[in-house]
């Protein structure tokens, strides 16, 4: 037990100094602050912003009828009798733009707007202003004031969502709650899965490379070999995904306080514990796996080839992603849970938004649990006798033959 | 939030349960692979031609009733039916370095793989200083494989501490260890440098450290001079040397007959899985001697008894013997005829000669 111990130390030890497991660790928490700050400094130090303090927009009035309503909150309108004189103002910087109401625009409704800037799109602010103007002065004398405000503001929603069971009302989510969190967990869970059960993939390959194994097996058994490398790295992974919910929670009570569209965003309580659980099962069942690959392939990179068949499976959550925005409570997404290989991610992604029934989880740790005896029992089949087994490759055959004679 | 917590806990106990349940699996698998299964069948071994030994219990067994370092008795391991070692057995004594000789392929590291309990032997029985291997026993047994390596990336110093430390050695008392067997062989001033920057034989070199590093009793050295110059050798075997005289045993798996012939007091020879020779050297080449004399000395030697031919070889004169005479009674005939002896030999083959002639017999 000592020495298994012994080695869990030192895999945790050399990988948490690997320079790709800082990097990875730190990255996540560097991207959310990244983030924060470029949105606190687009709203303050640039867009659109509040208008400058005296608008001006020039308009020049071939109908004779917008005279009235010039000067509403923040803004004046000036009128022109020609479009060369609001030519003029807007080149002398008197105005900021004009626009020409032209004879027939009670026809057409056509409007031509001139400016000296560049716009990506047309300003959202000034054409609302604009477009007070025109309504006020359309309506001028018919309505009275408060139906003039009506009429310029005519919807201002608040939408509720009913349960179609209980008739019982939802409370509002964020949007990002309900679309980024999913898919922002499930992502982080699938790198720290598989960069840790990567490592020991390419830890065991290595010392088989390099002709470790048989110096290792002189002091330890196969089982210490395997059982310490899988808690080290089980370990350092551990660490990178509690840093990383750490963060996750941290950021979340920063970012609900602070950015508009992501008011009362937290981290459920479950995903965090029941995420540390999903990890370390997935982790178990990925790392048992891969010791077996990692065994059986003469280098590493041969070995890296194999986990193709491995990795494939456990992307085909995040591959859904669409379709699990849309409805997560799809039967497909009950059959990714139950099914091992897929079970960490598709969980992560339901418990980010607490919708997963607590019979099927139970039911996917039952079934995980089972397939990781099943693996262990499969992997320490194999595991000694390919280990030692150097410069060439063994065949699906004889792989069979090994693990039927153990 | 009651059920959430329940469910945690839960989950909890059923994932300690699990794990308990996989380490004792795996527990038991490792005590089942001992040789439950059926012994195959054993074919008499027969004895080879000039009374070669035969595995089992015969006058090789040199060995006192003391401790015995190691004691393998009647192992056999085949791999997908092809028997790779048949019914091998030997004892060594603590204080010997003991040859495992034999050409490639022969079964020599499959031998000290089962001797290591890395693989398990079909059947046959094992043990390690009078015990079956286990943590402790591996903990006095030093290994140099023949496929050998270290982390590319790691320091010298750290890899020899973390390789003492699966041995069960203190890191300060590995630590101080490391620095001393540095010293010792000149390599103090690269105890910083990572493996992968040094030349080939010194890599081979700390590789032989980690083999000693924790004063193992038993020393295990599978073909420990390839790779290595001329003085790396020399040193190599003077420390080698130095360890026969504190008493450990150590094994020197090889092919290369020379340096047995150099090093070691007994020898096991094997080839095709099977012992072809196992006693003391001397006593072998003995054996195996060519029943001549090489006589060089001034003067006719002219007529000897017992003498059935000669060979001239220039300055000297090989006689050949019938069989029945002892050589010293050649040697007193020589004395007898006040002829001065400048050179009197026993011509004893090279191990090489005798492997090639006991093989050669098998084929």
């Amino acid at each position: 037990m000592k020495k298994t111990w012994i080695i869990a130390r030192h895999e945790f030890t050399t990988t948490i100094r690997r320079i790709s497991y800082i990097l990875l660790t730190i990255s996540f928490p560097l991207l959310g602050l990244l983030g924060i700050l470029i949105y606190q400094g687009v709203t303050q130090w640039s867009g659109e912003g509040p208008p400058p303090e005296e608008l001006k927009i020039g308009y020049v009035d071939e109908t004779g009828m917008f005279d009235k309503y010039t000067s509403p909150d923040g803004v004046v309108f000036m009128l022109y009798d020609t479009s060369d004189e609001a030519r003029a103002a807007l080149f002398n910087e008197e105005v900021s733009e004009y626009f020409v109401i032209p004879e027939d625009y009670f026809a057409t409704g056509l409007i031509s707007r001139y400016t000296t800037k560049r716009e990506l799109e047309l300003p959202r602010v000034t054409m609302a202003l604009v477009e007070d103007f025109l309504v006020a002065n359309l309506l001028a004398g018919e309505v009275s004031d408060d139906v003039l405000k009506r009429a310029q503001t005519p919807l201002l929603p608040i939408s509720t969502r009913l349960d179609p069971e209980t008739g019982e009302v939802i409370p509002p989510e964020s949007e990002f709650a309900a679309f980024g969190l999913p898919y922002i967990f499930a992502l982080l869970f699938m790198i720290s899965l598989f960069s840790a059960s990567g490592f020991l993939l390419q830890g065991v390959s290595e010392e088989k490379e390099n002709r470790l194994i048989e110096i290792l097996l002189s002091s330890v058994s196969a089982r210490q070999l395997l059982s310490g490398k899988v808690i080290g790295l089980g370990a350092a992974g551990l660490l990178q995904i509690v840093v990383w919910l750490a963060t996750a929670v941290i950021f979340a009570a920063i970012a609900s306080a602070t950015i508009l569209p992501l008011a009362g965003l937290t981290i459920p309580i479950g995903l965090i514990v029941f995420g540390i659980i999903y990890f370390i099962l997935g982790y178990l069942l990925f790392a048992i796996v891969m010791a077996g690959l990692g065994s059986i392939g003469s280098t590493a990179r041969e070995s890296s080839q194999w986990t193709m068949i491995v990795v494939l499976p456990a992307v085909i959550p995040i591959m859904l992603i669409g379709l699990f925005i849309a409805n997560p409570n799809h039967v497909v997404f009950t059959i990714l849970t139950l099914f091992p290989p897929t079970a960490p991610v598709t969980a992560i992604m339901r418990l980010s938004i607490a919708s997963l029934p607590t019979w099927e989880l139970l039911l996917s740790f039952a079934i995980l649990i089972a397939s990781i005896l099943g693996a262990m029992w499969l992997a320490s089949r194999v595991f000694r006798t390919f280990l030692l087994m150097y410069g060439k490759r063994p065949s699906l055959g004889e792989i069979r033959r090994y693990i039927r004679e153990g | 939030m009651d059920t959430t917590l329940l469910i945690i806990l839960v989950v909890t106990i059923v994932v300690v349960i699990i794990l308990r349940l996989m380490l004792r699996s795996f527990r038991q698998r490792q005590g089942g692979m001992n040789g439950d299964e059926e012994a195959p069948p054993r074919d008499e071994a027969t004895p080879i031609a000039r009374g070669v030994l035969v595995p089992g219990k015969a006058e090789g067994e040199r060995v006192e009733k003391e401790e015995k370092a190691v004691e393998i008795s009647r192992v056999y391991k085949s791999f997908g039916g092809n028997e790779v070692v048949k019914d091998v057995s030997f004892t060594i004594a603590p204080g010997e370095v003991f040859g495992l000789v034999g050409p490639n392929g022969a079964g020599k590291t499959t031998t000290i793989r089962m001797l290591m309990d890395i693989i398990k032997p079909d059947s046959g029985e094992i043990t390690v200083f009078g015990q079956p291997l286990e943590e402790d026993t591996k903990n006095r047994i030093g290994y140099l494989p023949e496929e050998r390596g270290l982390y590319q990336k790691m320091r010298v110093s750290d890899s020899l501490v973390y390789l003492a430390a699966l041995k069960n050695v203190e890191s300060s008392v590995a630590r101080a260890r490391a620095e001393e067997l540095l010293r010792q062989v000149d390599m103090l001033p690269h105890k910083g440098k990572k493996i992968s920057e040094l030349s080939r034989g010194m890599g081979q070199f700390i590789q032989f450290l980690v083999t000693i590093i924790h004063d193992p009793d038993l020393v295990i050295l599978d073909e420990p001079f390839a790779g290595l110059d001329p003085v790396n050798r020399k040193l190599l075997k003077d420390i080698v040397l130095e360890l026969k005289g504190q008493g450990k045993a150590v094994i020197l798996s090889t092919h290369m007959m020379n340096e047995v012939e150099e090093m070691c007091d007994r020898i096991l020879m094997i080839d095709k899985g099977r012992v072809v020779l196992y006693g003391e050297l001397a006593e072998i080449k003995w054996r195996y001697r060519n029943n001549s004399v090489f006589v060089q000395c001034e003067g006719e030697i002219g007529q000897i008894d017992g003498v059935v031919g000669r060979k001239e070889h220039g300055k000297y004169v090989e006689l050949f013997l019938d069989g029945e005479t002892p050589p010293r009674k050649i040697l007193s005939q020589l004395v007898e005829k006040n002829l001065r002896v400048d050179r009197f030999e026993v011509s004893t083959p090279s191990l090489n000669e005798v492997f090639l002639q006991v093989v050669g017999k098998e084929q």
